[in-house]
């Protein structure tokens, strides 16, 4: 459990930095867009998220929807570093 | 299909009407209406995955061939994209001797050898005056990228103190160029541009204004590059816009760009020159335009591209309904592709319905700062051959692409005006108008 706090709020760190907010403004159901992160920004997020739990993403920018990182909206972020981060350890 | 012949009156903007005086007359005048001087392509040469020459390049656009596959360098299997349209079969030892391998990377060796066809093609000869009024514009993105590549591995990587004393002329993006100007005694305007994915439209434009200005007479122009290396590839994986199976420009489905390598190199000469001393003549130049969208670093405005097309077309003096075939930018990616549509159609109005428009980029992938010179190729093959190369690996209509992009096979049509598109990221554009003579 305090396993799943720590990533949520490493996870909203880093998209708090990248759209220039403060985590507790980072809602579940924000979208990128809402966040007024574009495409290059989320690039950049990806990466940061990649570097800060040693995982890999997979993510296409041509085909966002196509990929198994669901980028839809905060909640479902954090659900796919939390998978990624559980496949990882196991 | 003849598409000149259909729908004159149809696309007339306000723009175009300004122009209804043909900048360029068909009869043999030496100079446009203007004063300047007409400037035409005496000589082509080229390599990349498709061929090592224009014969085998033009063979493989004809046959709708893919030069994509599986990379083949050191560390390849540290990325996670696999696919790229390779030359495999390079052997500098066949070409340059122990001296000039040790001096030239691998994007002036894909030069020197496009250039060395292109001025055999043009049958000139640089000694005396001509050399003094000749020169070459080349363009290229990462100029001497391998050499960076192999220097820093033996630096950082296996800790290195010492490096070849060659690292510094072989890497720089002028090098190419100036072994060129070496290579003939071009002793004129000779330098390189360096416009991302524009570059070879760039250099091939400023050659163009060069000979058109009369500052010079003849100029060796077009671009090269050599990327696909370890760190060439990784960097492009890092923008997350690569596809890992294929390139398919337009197609509903695609999903992302691949590189490629190569070079292409062109003769760009004053009319007059080339008439006098009995010269084939493969196309005339007659428009060219740049803009700059002054937006985002990698997505490319419709506006900034629309206004490089009816630049070109300005320049020219070509009404739209007179283009019947147009060498897309077409990447393959999600952006590009339908920005590009969107250009097209505005620029174009009814008559976009009616011209092609193909990615050669589909089966030599993605030049970067050489991918302007080889794609001029297909122009040349539209007005002189009357086929239209395909865009190949098309699948699945996009509605955002609803134009004529010539899927996957060939197509034999007479064309007498042709565009090629370059957008380049950082939002710069620049568009060629060709003409067939």
């Amino acid at each position: 459990m305090t396993d799943t706090i720590t990533i949520k709020s490493r996870i909203r760190a880093i998209i708090a930095e990248q759209a220039m907010l403060e985590p507790d403004q980072i809602a579940d159901e924000a979208t990128p867009e809402d966040l007024g992160i574009d495409s290059l920004g989320l690039v950049e997020s990806i990466f940061a998220l990649e570097e800060e739990f040693d995982i890999s993403i997979p993510f296409n920018a041509n085909e966002p929807e196509k990929s198994d990182f669901d980028i839809s909206n905060m909640g479902t972020i954090i659900a796919a570093v939390e998978r990624l981060v559980a496949l990882k350890a196991a | 299909m003849s598409p000149k012949k259909s729908g004159r009156k149809a696309a007339r903007d306000s723009e175009s009407d300004d122009l209804a005086v043909p900048a360029v007359a068909s009869a043999a005048k030496a100079t446009r209406p203007d004063g300047s001087r007409r400037v035409v392509i005496t000589g082509a040469g080229t390599i990349n995955a498709l061929g090592h020459d224009v014969t085998s390049t033009l063979e493989a656009f004809r046959e709708g061939r893919c030069g994509i596959t599986q990379l083949n360098f050191r560390d390849v299997d540290r990325l996670s994209i696999q696919i790229g349209a390779q030359i495999h079969d390079w052997k500098p030892e066949d070409h340059f001797n122990r001296q000039q391998i040790l001096l030239y990377d691998k994007f002036t060796q894909f030069t020197l050898l496009s250039a060395k066809q292109a001025v055999a093609q043009s049958g000139l000869n640089f000694a005396g005056k001509l050399g003094l009024r000749s020169g070459v514009i080349l363009g290229t993105a990462g100029g001497g990228l391998n050499t960076w590549d192999d220097n820093y591995r033996a630096v950082y990587e296996e800790g290195k103190n010492r490096v070849h004393p060659f690292v510094v002329p072989k890497l720089m993006n002028n090098a190419a160029a100036s072994h060129v100007s070496m290579e003939y005694g071009l002793r004129g305007p000779s330098f390189t541009v360096a416009t991302a994915c524009a570059s070879s439209n760039h250099a091939m434009g400023l050659a163009f204004q060069m000979v058109r200005s009369g500052a010079a007479q003849v100029m060796l122009t077009g671009g090269s590059e050599a990327m696909l290396c370890f760190g060439g590839v990784k960097a492009w994986e890092g923008l997350r816009v690569m596809s890992k199976d294929a390139c398919r420009p337009f197609s509903a489905n695609r999903n992302g760009m691949v590189q490629g390598e190569g070079a292409g190199v062109f003769v760009f000469e004053d009319y007059d020159s080339a008439r006098s001393r009995g010269a084939e003549i493969l196309a005339e130049v007659v428009g060219f335009a740049m803009s700059s969208d002054a937006q985002d670093i990698v997505m490319p405005s419709a506006q900034g591209a629309e206004r490089a097309i009816t630049g070109a077309l300005h320049d020219a003096g070509l009404n739209p309904d007179q283009v019947g075939y147009i060498n897309a930018h077409g990447t393959g990616t999600a952006a590009n592709d339908k920005t590009e549509c969107a250009a097209v159609a505005h620029a174009f109005g009814h008559h976009a319905d009616r011209l092609m428009i193909s990615s050669t980029k589909s089966m030599h992938g993605h030049l970067i700062g050489g991918t302007g010179a080889v794609e001029l190729l297909a122009c040349v093959m539209a007005l002189r051959e009357g086929v239209i190369a395909p865009t190949i690996g098309y699948q699945e209509p996009d509605p955002e692409c609803a134009l004529d992009v010539v899927p996957n096979e060939a197509r034999e049509a007479q064309v007498d005006a042709a565009l090629s598109n370059a957008f380049a990221f950082g939002g710069l554009n620049a568009v060629i108008a060709l003409r067939r003579i």
